[in-house]
């Protein structure tokens, strides 16, 4: 029995060391190719000796930071729509028009794009300072969005099928692989923090979560569809915890702005308490919007820096030492993505909860 | 620094695409499945209690079946004796009855018995009372020539008679 056990066991480990490298080389060759197209085009600068030098730090910035290109593989990006907003109207444009930052494209003014950032300038190539170009364009992260929401739909509009189809039988397929997480979010994160509210808050809680949890998976895959940092995009971050900070505020209970106006502590210290409780409704969200944001972008600088050692080095052997560290590191962000997913979940629903279940919690005291 | 700088597009984008999901998620997806879900559980906590009211009305059913059991025992019993007792009291009437009858009938035989003994004995006595006196007559005629001598012997004979 012990023998057929350690065969299995022996088997199980094999197959999961041919994932494992398979997995790597694959993640290895994605960034690796990424890396050298950059290389052939802006992040290497020839030096007097003719060497070329490879820019480590820029490289994890533009990966980490939003783009108007989505690069797919070698010298094949697909060019997204530019859409542009000046005091001259809407501008509509593909970002294929600017060649990576080369070419100058003339709409209702004359544009130019530097490092991903879009300028109005004149016939000479110099930036306008006093026009403001509101840049609404569709970028990798606004194009990861739609896929995301298309792919959410998709996904729950079938669960939810399975559930009008099956009624209140027994669940199957992707409806039986979601709803313990249905569940998990309503029993463990939503429940024990809005009590009686919790049916109110559900489609938020519910919707934040997967959002955030697709993303972050999204964000993990090296290649087209993934790759885009959207959770670690602090505008994104930034729409949901105010989404939460919100939520929180319009729904709060009189007791508590009484906790922040008038605090349980003798009247000498309110000059200093009242602004430290009005500091801390922001800090909350705040809080909520850099933990996600810091976490995501954390996790991808982490893996880029990794893969971009055996480019630096030039070097197989620095490769295929890196590797199993970045399997480990991705595996490890594989778990960061559940992780935050739930940690942004659980902290809105207790703000909210403590917003709005203020007046049972001041009856305890 | 750029890094933590929210751009407008972003900003705007995400949100629009935010509010789309959960507007499509809420009312397509959420409020069916939380139903469903809730729909599931009450299903279940239902079965749940209707099997333990199930269960407490067989086991009532059983000790009532075990009672009514019991209460028939003790009924059929009860019918039992008391057929017993009217078994007895038929039979202990009918053996009266039958002795009484019987001796009735007994009587009457041996009132009729007495009547034919008496009728028979007075037969016997006129048919003694005559083979006597033809007896006697051819007696007499053959030996008592004397007259007087003829009657004394006759009331002699007769007081004998009577007197059996």
């Amino acid at each position: 029995m012990t023998h057929i056990n350690n065969l299995k066991s022996i088997q199980y480990i094999i197959k999961k060391a041919i994932f494992t490298i398979v997995f790597s080389i694959v993640s290895l060759f994605s960034f690796a190719n990424h890396d050298t197209t950059h290389l052939a085009t802006a992040n290497v600068h020839e030096e007097n000796n003719g060497e070329e030098k490879f820019d480590i730090n820029k490289t994890i910035m533009e990966h980490v930071a939003d783009a108007h290109d989505w690069h797919l593989w070698g010298h094949t990006s697909i060019h997204l729509p530019v859409i542009l907003y000046t005091n001259k109207g809407l501008d509509i444009f593909s970002s294929g028009k600017f060649n990576h930052g080369h070419d100058i494209y003339v709409g209702k003014y004359a544009y130019k794009m530097e490092h991903e950032k879009i300028h109005a300038v004149d016939e000479n190539g110099n930036v306008l300072e006093d026009v403001s170009v509101l840049d609404f364009s569709i970028t990798k992260n606004v194009a990861t969005l739609l896929i995301t929401v298309f792919g959410l739909i998709l996904i729950f509009l079938t669960v939810a099928n399975g559930y009008s189809k099956r009624g209140i039988g027994a669940p199957k397929g992707i409806q039986s692989w979601l709803e313990p997480i249905i569940l998990f979010v309503r029993d463990d994160i939503a429940t024990p923090n809005l009590g009686k509210h919790t049916n109110k808050y559900m489609p938020y809680l519910l919707t934040v979560f997967f959002f955030i949890w697709f993303n972050n998976m999204l964000g993990l895959i090296p290649f087209f569809p993934g790759g885009a940092n959207v959770t670690g995009n602090i505008a994104v971050t930034m729409v949901l915890s105010v989404i939460t900070f919100v939520l929180t505020n319009i729904n709060a209970k009189k007791a508590y702005w009484s906790h922040i106006f008038l605090p349980h502590v003798p009247l000498w210290l309110y000059p200093l308490m009242i602004p430290v409780e009005i500091i801390g409704i922001f800090t909350k969200p705040f809080a909520l919007m850099i933990r996600l944001f810091a976490n995501i972008t954390a996790g991808h600088i982490l893996v880029l820096s990794l893969v971009c050692l055996a480019i630096l080095f030039k070097s197989f052997a620095v490769g295929f030492a890196t590797t199993p560290l970045i399997v480990f590191i991705s595996a490890i962000e594989l778990l960061v993505a559940f992780l935050q997913a739930f940690i942004f979940t659980i902290l809105s629903a207790l703000f909210i909860g403590m917003a709005v279940n203020i007046e049972t919690e001041e009856a305890h005291h | 620094m750029e890094l933590v700088t929210p751009s407008i597009g972003l900003l705007f984008w995400s949100a629009l695409a935010f509010f789309i999901l959960m507007f499509v998620l809420g009312k397509f997806a959420w409020k069916p499945i939380t139903q469903a879900l809730k729909e599931r559980e009450d299903s279940i906590d239902e079965a749940l209690k209707s099997a333990e009211t199930a269960r407490k009305q067989l086991e009532s059913l059983k000790t009532d079946n075990e009672r009514l059991l019991q209460e028939a025992r003790i009924e059929r019993d009860k019918l039992m004796k008391e057929a017993n007792e009217i078994k007895d009291q038929i039979l202990a009437k009918a053996k009266s009855d039958a002795k009484s009858e019987g001796d009735k009938m007994i009587s009457a035989a041996k009132e009729a018995i007495e009547m034919e003994k008496v009728n028979a004995m007075n037969q016997l006595k006129t048919q003694v009372a005559n083979l006597t006196v033809d007896l006697a007559e051819k007696i007499l005629r053959n030996k008592m020539e004397d007259r007087s001598l003829q009657e004394v012997f006759v009331n002699d004979s007769l007081k004998n008679i009577t007197l059996n």
